[in-house]
């Protein structure tokens, strides 16, 4: 992975001291509320229910097991003894105190790491595929191209003060594994008919309030010029998005209000002035950043490890863990592993200091020193040997996180709800646990197969509720909290915005209605068919049939 | 007199900004005698009259496009874009476009909700003048605020105080 030299160290070092005088004029009233609000945002720092929440990048997931053993130190230390691993690749602490950040902050600069552009109107961490370099499928590793992204976009003077967030992710591979279409630009690594690498750009998608699916605005941009490319989208939307509206703010507003050609001619106008610029990426440079995530030293093993076969088929506890959380590597004798963040006892995404010792534990045996967030809110060790499957099960199992519902219904994506976060309408956490709760049964989860529930406890769809397959919302009626469901959305290559069914539910409801929905799928469901394609076949009428009943259907179609 | 920090040093500065207000509308022309910006419509409305006087600017604020000035530029001594709050960062690209595509060589002058903390990202994007409001800070803690300027010193992005990126500047070893 990339490590900083010292050129990288010393900017980090220089935020540190930045917002540590920053912090110290705040807290010496110099700095109003106002004026330091954006400040603490930039450096990931929100103020929340509890307390300060502080979010620290992981720049496009990438963890190496010094950095993790740091976070397990700090969510010790300065925090409740654990971290959250939210829905862009990040990490969250709940509870820090804000005198301390500045420490928190010098901590994790020891380790290459900082909470820069986390969250404020600028450009946010970049995000991309969880299994980049290791999957099968994969065209162009993302990885290098996301760190020189990072580093063009790292305090980038003028996109600072953007009208509203930013987000960039980069895939590259046959699947999109980076919710591109998700984002206000999405990058896909492609190799035009010459062989050349260049990226294909998409623009204004985004979730929240307006889901939107991002629009294809160049089908290729060679990578010498994706930084000037992504400069003339950010100056067209930083001088013309809107600024009177935050709800309107994105810039998949200005993207539908311009319509996406007119859109692209701006920003390829803006582009001639820009291009072949000083911004034009060298081979050299690309060359540098790209020699960090060499592939690592596998041995040469056979494909598949005798000891592992005969593991599987004495332990079906074993097996059926592999069977989910363990994936295909591109390398012969290696697998991917996902540690389960989705244990119903716990938080999804929720993990504990000591848990995240022994994942860095682990990944010094098992994986090269490396750990993968990812953003459903789990963890991967990428590089496995099928022969130490079966140890390292039996170690993650002992503590928790060897939950084998990888891909399956109690792996929610979930956002931290009204528990942590001051703009909910509604908790979230207790729903996951509760639907995790009602599918305690392994093989009925297994039968029901891949399935994707994401929860978000407000409208800002920080738990992609939008395109989960079941997708729940929590909406305020009265001061009361009420959860509306949306079936047929969906992440990846065929990324839709999900539907709502009809009258939101009482929390004490959802378990039911997720057990209905499911009695429809399997009723329904023809051979081989996931969930999401029987949704798509049948639209939405049995679902809500079987949901609110054929009274509650009638009775709605005669007040229409 | 007012303050303000011109090439990295605070000095004093007697140029006024002109408001129109319901009075003073954009076809009259009463200026004072002194160092004066006068907004985009004044200069529109007169700029015959108005080319070539000593002292004489032009203030923009955010929502003005810059490119309206191209062709202009020769004549206008100095430009000032408004902050109507440091949180607006159009005035960023209007700098930037200033001093790269029109080419600019006059002063450009940071005017409005003009923070300390954002300093160091005006002057990357070609301000060369920054001036606090009145009374924002004292004379000390403008000396102070100078330190932000400096927040970091090596920048990784090409911009117009450093038109070449970290990678064409310095030889990284991989
Ligand atoms: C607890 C404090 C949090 C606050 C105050 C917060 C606030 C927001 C707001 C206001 C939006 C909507 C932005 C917009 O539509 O322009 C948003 C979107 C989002 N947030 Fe959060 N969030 C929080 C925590 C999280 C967490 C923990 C995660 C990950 C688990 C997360 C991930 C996201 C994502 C993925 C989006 C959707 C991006 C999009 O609209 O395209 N946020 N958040
Ligand atoms: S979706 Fe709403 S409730 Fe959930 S974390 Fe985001 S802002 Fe908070």
């Amino acid at each position: 992975m990339y490590r900083y030299d010292p050129y990288d160290q010393k900017i980090v070092d220089e935020r540190v001291a930045q917002f540590r005088d920053q912090t110290r004029r705040y807290l010496a009233g110099e700095l109003t509320d106002d004026e330091f609000r954006p400040l603490r945002l930039q450096n990931g720092l929100y103020i929340q229910r509890h307390a300060p929440m502080l979010r620290v990048a992981v720049p496009y997931g990438l963890l190496s097991s010094t950095q993790v053993r740091k976070l397990a130190h700090i969510a010790r230390t300065h925090d409740k003894g654990y971290a959250h691993i939210t829905t862009r690749q990040n990490v969250q602490f709940n509870w820090p105190e804000l005198k301390v950040v500045p420490e928190i902050l010098a901590e994790l600069a020891q380790v290459q790491m900082h909470a820069i552009q986390t969250s404020g109107a600028c450009i946010r961490n970049i995000t991309s595929d969880p299994f980049a370099g290791v999957a099968g499928d994969e065209y162009i590793d993302p990885r290098p191209w996301c760190e020189v992204l990072r580093q063009w976009s790292t305090f980038h003077p003028e996109f600072a003060f953007l009208p509203r967030k930013f987000k960039i992710a980069v895939n590259g591979a046959d699947q999109d594994r980076a919710v591109i279409q998700c984002h206000d630009i999405g990058l896909e690594l492609k190799r035009n008919a010459a062989g050349e690498i260049g990226f294909r750009v998409l623009v204004g998608g985004g979730m929240g309030r307006t889901p939107i699916i991002g629009e294809e605005i160049n089908d290729f941009v060679p990578w010498q010029h994706i930084i000037t490319y992504n400069e003339a989208i950010l100056r067209v939307y930083n001088r013309y998005g809107r600024r009177d509206n935050l709800y309107k703010a994105r810039i998949k507003i200005l993207v539908k209000a311009l319509g996406v050609a007119e859109f692209k001619r701006q920003v390829e106008e803006e582009w001639a002035f820009g291009k072949d610029g000083a911004n034009t990426l060298t081979e050299a440079e690309v060359a540098r950043v790209a020699a960090h995530f060499t592939t690592p030293a596998y041995e040469a093993l056979p494909g598949e490890d005798a000891g592992y076969a005969s593991q599987r088929a004495a332990n079906t506890a074993f097996a059926a863990w592999t069977r989910r959380n363990v994936l295909a590597h591109k390398v012969p004798g290696y697998a991917i592993v996902v540690l389960s963040l989705k244990n119903p006892a716990t938080a999804p995404g929720d993990i504990t200091a000591e848990q995240l010792d022994l994942v860095a534990e682990w990944a010094d045996a098992y994986s090269f020193g490396e750990v993968r967030a990812t953003h459903e809110q789990n963890l991967v060790l990428a590089d496995v040997k099928q022969a130490d499957l079966f140890a390292l099960w039996e170690k993650a199992r002992a503590t928790g996180l060897a939950t084998p519902t990888f891909g399956l219904l109690t792996d929610i994506i979930c956002c931290p709800g009204g528990d942590f976060c001051a703009l909910a309408n509604a908790k979230s956490i207790p729903i996951a646990n509760a639907i995790q709760a009602r599918f305690d049964d392994l093989d009925y989860l297994y039968d029901i197969g891949d399935i994707e529930l994401n929860i978000s406890g407000c409208m800002n769809s920080c738990g992609h509720h939008h395109v989960g397959h079941i997708g729940i919302l929590g909406v305020d009626k009265n001061g009361e909290e009420w959860y509306q469901v949306s079936l047929g959305g969906a992440q990846g290559n065929h990324t839709s915005i999900g539907k709502v069914i009809g009258r939101s539910f009482a929390a004490a409801e959802m378990p039911d209605v997720i057990s209905k929905i499911i009695d429809v799928y399997r009723a329904q469901r023809q051979d081989g068919e996931r969930f999401i394609d029987t949704v798509r076949r049948t639209g939405l009428d049995p679902f809500k049939l079987g949901v609110y009943g054929e009274a509650a259907i009638i009775e709605r179609k005669q007040h229409a | 007199m007012p303050k303000l920090i011109k090439n990295g040093r605070v000095i004093d500065d007697a140029a006024e900004i002109l408001v129109l207000d319901e009075v003073q509308g954009p076809e009259a022309l009463n200026l004072p005698d002194g160092p004066v910006f006068v907004p985009l419509a004044v200069w529109q409305a007169h700029k015959g009259a108005l080319s070539g006087r000593a002292g004489l600017g032009v203030w923009l604020d955010s929502s003005e496009s810059v490119d309206d000035l191209e062709g202009d530029l020769d004549s206008i001594g100095a430009i000032a874009l408004n902050f109507p709050k440091f949180t607006d960062g159009r005035a960023y690209s209007s700098a930037a476009l200033l001093r790269s595509r029109y080419a600019y060589t006059g002063e450009i002058r940071a005017i409005g909700d003009v923070l300390r903390d954002q300093f160091f990202f005006m002057q990357r994007c070609g301000f060369d003048a920054i001036q606090p409001k009145a009374g924002k800070y004292s004379d000390a803690q403008l000396e102070e605020a100078l330190a932000s300027l400096k927040d970091f010193s090596t920048p990784y992005q090409a911009a117009i105080d450093q038109p070449e990126p970290l990678f064409r500047r310095a030889q990284r070893a991989a």
